[in-house]
């Protein structure tokens, strides 16, 4: 088995291995970030240059070294190969260029969009000290589209990973949707605006590192922050029925699959991937549904685990009511009257 | 004796000038009346107010931009960096035609201060990406009632008639303290909030 040292740390993998998933057998900070590899779906990697390591040894019976950084994702590791990652200033300094690259064309409308709080951009920016932009000239813009009944393409925000290309082309039948044009004009879309209506195609939203494809049940309901995530099962004809259900009071907003420390979805038991169907995902919203299993393991650094609010927020003015403990005389509000009642709005 | 606290009682005959009284009741008098010509303690509130310190922190507005559209958008790190919880709020989505209204695709549908929770501490102030939240030199008003500090939008998003001046709390110090979060004197709470997003 090759012997493969990443940042010092001596590593046996399996032959084949790529760095990548040799740094992920050692885990911790060494691991290079990967925004269009995700180790569940066959042939991605290799676009957004994000996962770059510097080989300052190629192999044990070749000790050159690689010349120019390499996408760990892609290169299978040699015996006797040496690899730095953040042991390596130039090479941290190469991917804070990539980060910059790959925000070039990004709206940075964070507070809009839904996937701020869990979006692998947003760490990354955050990582390389890249959260201002340098670049004065205009982006490329396009307006939002729904793709299909429930999900929301914002091509703005979209850094073309290819990972729901893949998706689409592995795990759901009859692809409909992919990147068209070239280059700089590169998008994603549907072939002649054609719907994606496949029991499957939910998943472009888990595995999409940017807020481009979203979740149009959830949209703007509330920030992930201030949501529980809560594993749930049922049982399901089509796929395996594990998600993660997405709380705010007594309601559930959001469904998901359930990802680990990579953000990539979960293995089953028996080794394939807990992708969920669109039913799941878009129409079971309901405790009554679901078989819960406990609250989802949050890593307590996550601004996930900054969650204040307990309740619901469509009736917040007779919830704060009631956490200040009395309902006192004269109050307008009706308990349980939601807010979200447009004779309430604006209240 | 636990304390030396004690003191011994003595029992004296009072002094003719202290049996009279009189010299005591003239000297309390003189202190009386010496105060009706000293400066007052006191203002005569509401006629006049005392003058506030630039960098008061009083009620919240939320401001509306030069066209009269609401610059919040409903992003939620207020709340999040909100120590006393007091803020809460319900997003919607921004209709066609209602560009003029709200500057942003999403837009805050209900908003509420609980006047009773909040510290006036201005985190949420320094938090807003926006520039659209702001503590101002008003002062909240004293209610018999509790649910009458439980502010909506209708009180804290200022109008075009009646715009509130923040100016105070946006000079060139100010402007530039917040314009690099990368600063040790940034690091705040939020600051913390945004490096930690998700890897959960």
């Amino acid at each position: 088995m090759p012997l493969v040292t990443i940042d010092d740390i001596p590593v046996e993998v399996p032959e084949g291995t790529t760095i990548l998933e040799a740094a992920r057998m050692i885990g911790g900070d060494i691991v290079p970030p990967a925004m269009c590899f995700h180790s569940k779906l066959k042939t991605s990697g290799g676009y957004c240059r994000t996962c770059i390591v510097k080989v300052e040894q190629g192999s044990a019976k070749d000790p050159r070294p690689i010349p120019k950084p390499v996408a760990s994702c892609r290169t299978t590791v040699m015996d006797g190969m040496v690899v730095r990652n953040i042991t390596s200033p130039e090479n941290l300094e190469a991917r804070a260029g990539v980060v910059e690259l790959l925000l070039i064309n990004h709206p940075l409308d964070c507070p809009v969009c839904d996937q701020a709080g869990e979006c692998h951009l947003q760490d990354l920016g955050y990582e390389h000290g890249k959260e201002a932009t340098r670049y004065e000239f205009a982006r490329r813009e396009f307006e939002p589209t729904d793709i299909g009944e429930h999900i929301k393409l914002h091509m703005n925000r979209c850094i073309l990973c290819y990972r729901c290309v893949k998706v689409a082309d592995q795990i759901t039948d009859g692809r409909c949707h992919g990147v068209i044009n070239r280059g700089e004009v590169a998008e994603i879309s549907t072939y002649i605006e054609k719907a994606i209506d496949n029991d499957f195609s939910g998943n472009v939203i888990d595995v999409c590192p940017v807020g481009a494809l979203t979740d149009k049940t959830f949209r703007f309901k509330s920030r992930v922050w201030f949501t529980k995530p809560v594993d749930a099962h049922r049982n399901c004809a089509k796929c395996c029925g594990k998600v993660r259900l997405w709380y705010q009071g007594e309601e559930v907003l959001r469904v998901t699959a359930r990802k680990d420390q990579w953000g990539e979805v979960e293995d089953n038991t028996d080794g394939t991937t807990a992708w969920i169907c669109n039913e799941c995902r878009f129409d079971k919203k309901n405790t009554t549904d679901w078989t819960i299993e406990g609250p989802s393991k949050i890593d307590r650094h996550s601004v996930i685990s900054a969650n204040h609010y307990e309740t619901s927020l469509r009736n917040i003015k007779a919830d704060t009511l009631k956490m200040m403990g009395s309902v006192p005389h004269g109050v307008k509000v009706e308990l349980g009257t939601g807010a979200l009642d447009p004779n309430n709005l604006h209240k | 004796m636990l304390t030396n606290k004690s003191k011994q009682v003595v029992k004296r005959e009072m002094t003719l000038m202290e049996k009279a009284y009189l010299p005591a009741i003239f000297s309390g008098m003189f202190i009386t009346f010496k105060h009706i010509f000293m400066k007052k303690a006191t203002v005569r509130y509401p006629e006049q107010t005392r003058p506030f310190a630039p960098v008061y922190r009083g009620q919240h507005v939320l401001k509306i931009d030069e066209a009269g559209a609401e610059r919040c958008t409903a992003c939620g790190l207020c709340a999040v960096a909100c120590p006393a919880e007091a803020i809460t709020m319900v997003a919607a989505e921004r209709q066609k035609g209602e560009e003029h209204l709200y500057r942003e695709e999403k837009y805050a549908s209900i908003y509420e201060i609980n006047m009773l929770r909040c510290i006036f501490c201005g985190l949420c102030e320094e938090a807003c990406p926006k520039e659209a939240i702001f503590l101002t030199d008003r002062i909240v008003p004293s209610s018999f009632e509790r649910d009458e500090f439980i502010y909506g939008k209708d009180k804290l998003v200022e109008t075009i008639a009646h715009p509130v001046d923040v100016t105070k709390r946006q000079t060139p110090a100010v402007l530039e303290f917040k314009k690099d979060k990368k600063h040790k004197h940034n690091l705040t709470f939020l600051d913390k909030v945004t490096k930690t997003f998700s890897r959960h």
